[in-house]
């Protein structure tokens, strides 16, 4: 059994988690941040939507839900369907074809919901500002209540946005 | 009907209840330590319900009350197999009832509640999850009454509160071809009806591999809070019948209070060590394709068979 | 006044007289008056069976009635269960076909072809001819005629009787499946199926009947029950094996069911309940009173060779159900897997009859006449609903409905009460026969007696028979009834349907109710259930039920289970949760939002999983049982080959079994018919040849036999 010698030799691979991020101190929280998690506290269930990216803040995303930074030990989980989930992850410059879907998501979300834009080009387009594909930034579309800048934005900065949701 | 015997009942349904969501916590908090990772920790599952039951309940255009009903249903159906197996004593008021068989239809009839509610959303993803669920279930339907054919010819009754008191009696035949045999059958089948490795993935986000999740999809707020429950109380009830069918000792015998709460912590401690192996078993396999699934029942059908031949001849 | 006597009175009477007023009456009323007559008739039945199993028997003796032979009527227990059975079917199918056969509804198309591809039209304006091909003045006619002849079967007494009736049954019968013939292709060729088949099957039972009654020196059953202990072995068998095969025809089992997933779909609605609920019933008790009765139980080969037959087409039956997609196709084939589950019961208790465990044999029959009972009551309420949904639709094709549940939810919720019943839950009536047949296969094994090498082989792969059967018949009936009326409609007919008359819901309730007290209170079947089985000598014992009205207890073995307390706790279960969310959520209201697609905002109904696509795994799986066809033709413009304009997809699964069987057997006759049409060439010496050595052959045979 090569896996199992392989766990025993590895052992845990998570780095230790941070202190709880205050409101002021979390990388990149935009102003408009919610103050307390409220009903979400605890619990989140993400569904991130590409809604145009380069797959850049794709990784970083994956590698903040991998070993290394395990984000789900806050409370975060990525979920297949938006009926499941409290919060979407939207990445990437909405494209005009991706424009009415990312709607359809933010439609069949349940409230409460929150809808975090991670990477620059979600917040501002970022370099693909004015291509032709490109309808807009992801706040043009549905309204964003927590922004995570960066070209990616390392998995760190992410992680302490989306504790801001759980609180934990 | 006892008084000692009612709260007994209440005990195991509490423990079921209150338990299922721990249990799932564990299996998650297992794979994540083999994984290397921190985990969320054991009690999330039920954070995750304290915060579904804040959320807004929809009602897809299109859907009909068996969309509504079908998490009451699914739940219902567990609830009295929770009441009725002897999980924590055999001596309840409702042994009388507690058949093999019955446990097992009220099983299917979990099973059909759900997956009339996918094909009700009328997507493509709700029929895809039950045209699966249910041949799954069809073809594990013989494995499953085989075994519990050949551990009722044991006994020479179907009835549960027999069958552990049987093997409590002769504890020397729970080493038996027969018994061994349709133990390995019966663990192919839980694993088949609970929906988890090798048959299912329950962590996937590719529809085409989903068969449970798909036709959860459309569920949100306080549905989708008693579908989790219930399919966590699913998977705590069939591994409480495979632990208490085959190693049996723990169970109380009698109503008295102080056995009833040794029984209860002995069934809890089984069943998240069954919990735990399992959960480490699904970290060494990836998910089998769908049309060999029928292949892996087609052979815990010929273990059930052969436990049967066994109880015959070797008995 | 014995109340049998009566009975049978109201019967013939309510018969004769409904059949008259039905081809005397005006189009308007003649619906009622047909309909009436037929729930009168079914009356009628019901007293005598009810009567019959409360302990009371009957016999009556007419000479001259019938040419050369006595006409002979004798009720019993054993006949009573299946005249009540019977006549309780007829009351609810005379009610429903008052709706059925009444003018309105869409189910009067002209289609060229039943089979998918068509959709229904709509409603067809006739002006000259009835409004519905149903509602012809013969097809209503002879419905009460159809019903009195099915209940006079069980109460015959001598071969004669047997056959006359027998035969007037099949007749009545053929007409009422050919009642739509103008409208379809199809209905022409069942009938002709039909009306062979029936017949290959009424010249076996002769052949057996008369073998047995030259044998026992009498015609009459007491005659024949006297005499048959004198048979030989290989007589006794001789007859047994044709019984089985001219009564096991007419109850549809495999290879001799190829009639019926052809008759029964196309003949109309309430026709095929009574067909598919009370007259396949018929050949088992034909089974039953021969085999157990006449011929003193027998020996074990020939209960083992039911068994075998009764799996065989519980396995074929059920796996042709579950990949149909015709709903009246479908609810056929379940047909055909329900008597297998009755046939493996009757099986099974021949084989510890002849055993001498008299105990489980008790037991299994008693399963499978109650499974009979439980059949008739929910088939009955799927053929109402299939023919509700088609006389509001037009469609049968599972792969165009959908949507009926905000549309007609009456039925809806009546079929559910149906399916559930037929998928062997809990909560439904199928359950608890099922629940019984599984307890008498199990304990073979264990018990008293050290069961023989027979028994310890075919019991257990009886049990995976009966497992996989009723897993692969949930999986059928969820199709059924997921496909059929849930999520959103497949077509523009479907869109358009509307409820039901008063008079088909009120056919379906009286099924439904049926249904709902055979699932909550079996033990109501106890006492008769034992009295059918003290008619029997192999077979008689104490009561094989116990129990009191809340749990069903096995006498003599043990087992106990409560159905009304697994429902009693499902309900407190599921309400009493509901009632603790609306606490803790506050009773907030549901958000109405459109389905969650994937994103896709032009989702449509075309979209959604049709049947052919939720039966598609089983096809795979079992696709060397089942040898699929699949045709599909590429449309390309004509401007260009690459250019793809229509992909047009087909996928059929044949009954395997008639392609494979029948088309030989009917060559064969073909070729010998075309030889023998050459002894026939026209020349009248060598006709009167014919006749002169006849004669002499005759005479010679005759001279040295006396």
């Amino acid at each position: 059994m090569s896996v199992l010698r392989k766990i025993i030799r590895t052992g845990r691979v998570a780095e230790p988690s941070l202190p709880v991020p205050s409101v002021d101190a979390a990388a990149g929280a935009a102003p408009a941040a919610p103050a307390a998690p409220g009903p979400l506290a605890g619990s989140v269930q993400l569904r991130h939507i590409d809604a145009g990216s380069c797959n850049g803040c794709e990784l970083e995303i994956a590698s903040a839900f991998g070993p290394v930074y395990d984000a789900e030990r806050y409370g975060l989980r990525l979920v297949a369907s938006p009926r499941h989930a409290d919060a979407l992850l939207v990445t990437g410059p909405v494209t005009r074809n991706m424009a009415d879907p990312l709607r359809a998501v933010f439609d069949a979300t349940p409230n409460p919901k929150r809808v975090v834009a991670v990477g620059d080009c979600a917040m501002n387009c970022g370099v693909f500002a004015g291509g032709h594909g490109v309808e807009g930034a992801v706040g043009d579309i549905v309204p964003v209540d927590v922004e995570v800048p960066g070209c990616p934005p390392t998995p760190e900065a992410i992680i302490a946005a989306l504790r801001g949701l759980t609180g934990r | 009907m006892t008084a000692a015997g009612v709260v007994g009942v209440l005990v195991q349904v509490a423990l079921v209840v209150g338990g299922a969501p721990l249990l799932v916590g564990l299996m998650r908090q297992v794979r994540a330590v083999l994984e290397g990772r921190a985990g969320a920790g054991i009690g999330q599952p039920w954070r995750d319900l304290r915060k579904l039951m804040k959320k807004e309940a929809i009602r897809p255009e299109g859907t009909s009350w068996v969309f509504t009903s079908g998490p009451l249903v699914l739940f219902a159906s567990t609830l009295v197999i929770a009441a009725v197996a002897p999980f924590v004593s055999t001596a309840s008021p409702l042994d009388g009832v507690a058949d093999l068989f019955a446990v097992v239809s009220l099983l299917l009839l979990g099973t059909v509640a759900l997956t009339l509610a996918g094909l009700d959303t009328g997507t493509a993803f709700g029929g895809m999850g039950a045209s699966r669920e249910v041949t799954i279930a069809a073809l594990a339907e013989p494995t499953i009454l085989l075994a519990g054919f050949a551990l009722s010819a044991r006994v020479g009754s179907s009835n549960l509160a027999d069958i552990v008191a049987g093997t409590l009696a002769t504890p020397a035949q729970v080493l038996s071809p027969a018994t061994l045999l349709a133990a390995v059958a019966f663990a192919v089948v839980v694993i088949a009806e609970a929906g988890r490795l090798p048959v299912d993935n329950p962590a996937t986000h590719l529809e085409l591999t989903m068969i449970h999740e798909a036709m959860i999809l459309e569920y949100a707020g306080r549905d989708l809070a008693v579908v989790e429950l219930a399919s966590a109380m699913r998977l705590a009830v069939l591994l409480g019948l495979s632990v208490n069918l085959f190693v049996p000792w723990g169970v109380a015998t009698s109503s008295a209070p102080l056995a009833l709460l040794g029984a209860t912590a002995v069934f809890a401690l089984k069943v998240g060590l069954l919990g735990a192996v399992l959960a480490a078993f699904e970290v060494f396999i990836a998910k089998w394709r769908l049309f060999r699934v029928p292949e892996l029942l087609a052979g815990s059908f010929l273990f059930g068979l052969l436990a049967v031949s066994a109880s015959f001849f070797l008995a | 006044m014995n109340p049998i006597s009566v009975g049978l009175v109201v019967v013939a009477a309510a018969a004769l007289v409904g059949a008259a007023a039905g081809a005397l009456a005006p189009a308007r009323t003649r619906p009622l008056v047909t309909g009436t007559a037929t729930a009168v008739v079914g009356l009628g039945g019901v007293l005598v069976g009810v009567a019959a199993l409360g302990g009371q028997t009957w016999s009556l003796t007419v000479a001259h009635l019938l040419p050369l032979a006595e006409t002979t009527l004798a009720v019993d227990a054993l006949s009573g269960a299946f005249l009540l059975l019977i006549g309780a079917v007829a009351i609810a199918a005379g009610v429903y076909g008052i709706g059925y056969t009444s003018p309105g509804g869409a189910h009067a198309t002209d289609e060229d072809d039943a089979a998918p591809g068509h959709d229904g039209v709509g409603a067809h304006d006739d002006a000259s001819g009835p409004a519905t091909a149903a509602a012809s003045r013969t097809a209503q006619a002879v419905l009460p005629l159809f019903a009195a002849a099915m209940l006079l079967v069980p109460a015959a007494a001598s071969v004669s009787t047997l056959l006359v009736l027998w035969e007037l049954m099949a007749l009545t019968s053929l007409v009422l499946v050919l009642a739509e013939h103008r409208l379809r292709r199809s209905v022409r060729d069942a009938g002709l199926w039909y009306a062979g088949m029936t017949h290959a099957g009424l010249v076996a039972i002769m052949l057996g009947l008369v073998v047995l009654a030259a044998g026992a020196g009498g015609e009459s059953f007491a005659a024949m029950r006297a005499g048959s202990a004198g048979l030989s072995p290989a007589t006794a068998s001789c007859v047994f094996v044709l019984i089985f095969l001219g009564f096991g025809s007419k109850a549809g089992m495999v290879p001799l069911h190829v009639w019926l997933p052809r008759a029964h779909p196309e003949a109309p609605s309430h026709v095929s309940a009574l067909m598919s609920a009370a007259m396949v019933t018929l050949g088992l008790y034909g089974i039953i009173r021969v085999g157990f009765d006449l011929l003193g139980g027998g020996t074990r080969w020939w209960w083992l060779l039911v068994l075998a037959v009764g799996s065989v087409s519980a396995l074929y039956g059920v796996l042709q159900a579950s990949v149909a997609a015709d709903l009246k196709r479908l609810l056929a084939y379940s047909t055909t897997e329900n008597v297998g589950l009755m046939l493996m019961g009757v099986g099974a208790a021949g084989v510890f009859a002849a055993e001498g465990n008299r105990v489980l044999a008790g037991l299994l029959l008693a399963a499978a006449v109650l499974h009979a009972v439980n059949h008739a009551a929910f088939k009955a309420l799927l053929f109402f609903g299939a023919g509700s949904v088609l006389r509001s639709t037009g469609l049968r094709d599972l792969d165009r409905l959908g949507g009926l549940a905000s549309r007609m939810p009456v039925t809806t919720a009546l079929f559910a009460v149906g399916a559930l019943g037929a998928a062997g839950l809990p909560a439904g009536n199928g359950f608890v026969s099922e629940w019984l047949l599984l307890q008498g296969l199990i304990h073979s094994v264990t018990g008293a007696m050290a069961p023989s090498v027979v028994v310890a082989i075919s019991m257990p792969l009886a049990v995976a028979v009966v497992a996989l059967t009723a897993g692969l018949g949930v999986a059928t009936f969820v199709k059924a009834f997921g496909v059929g009326f849930l999520a959103r409609p497949r077509s523009a007919a479907a869109t358009g349907a509307t409820e039901s008359p008063l008079s088909m819901r009120a056919g379906m309730g009286l099924a439904a109710a049926a249904c709902t007290a055979l699932a909550l209170a079996p033990s109501i079947a106890g006492a008769p259930l034992s009295r059918l089985l003290s008619v029997l000598p192999s077979v008689r014992d104490g009561a094989p039920l116990a129990g009191s009205d809340v749990s069903l207890r096995l006498a003599g073995i043990a087992g106990s289970m409560s159905p009304l307390l697994i429902v009693v706790g499902l309900l407190v279960a599921g309400l009493g949760a509901a009632a603790l969310v609306r606490r803790v959520t506050h009773g907030a209201p549901r958000r109405a939002t459109p389905v969650w697609g994937g994103g896709s905002t032009r989702l449509s109904p075309r979209m959604e999983y049709t049947a052919t696509s939720f039966a598609e795994p089983l096809i795979r799986v079992f696709d060397d049982v089942l040898r699929p066809e699949q045709d599909i033709d590429v449309t390309p413009f004509a401007e260009s080959e690459f250019l793809i304009e229509s992909i047009s997809y087909r996928q059929r699964v044949p009954d395997r079994v008639e392609a494979r069987l029948y088309p030989p057997l009917l060559a064969a006759a073909r070729r010998w018919g075309q030889w023998s049409r050459g002894i026939a060439n026209g020349s009248v010496h060598r006709y009167l040849a014919y006749g002169f050595i006849g004669l002499l052959v005759v005479l010679v045979i005759v001279g040295i036999t006396s």
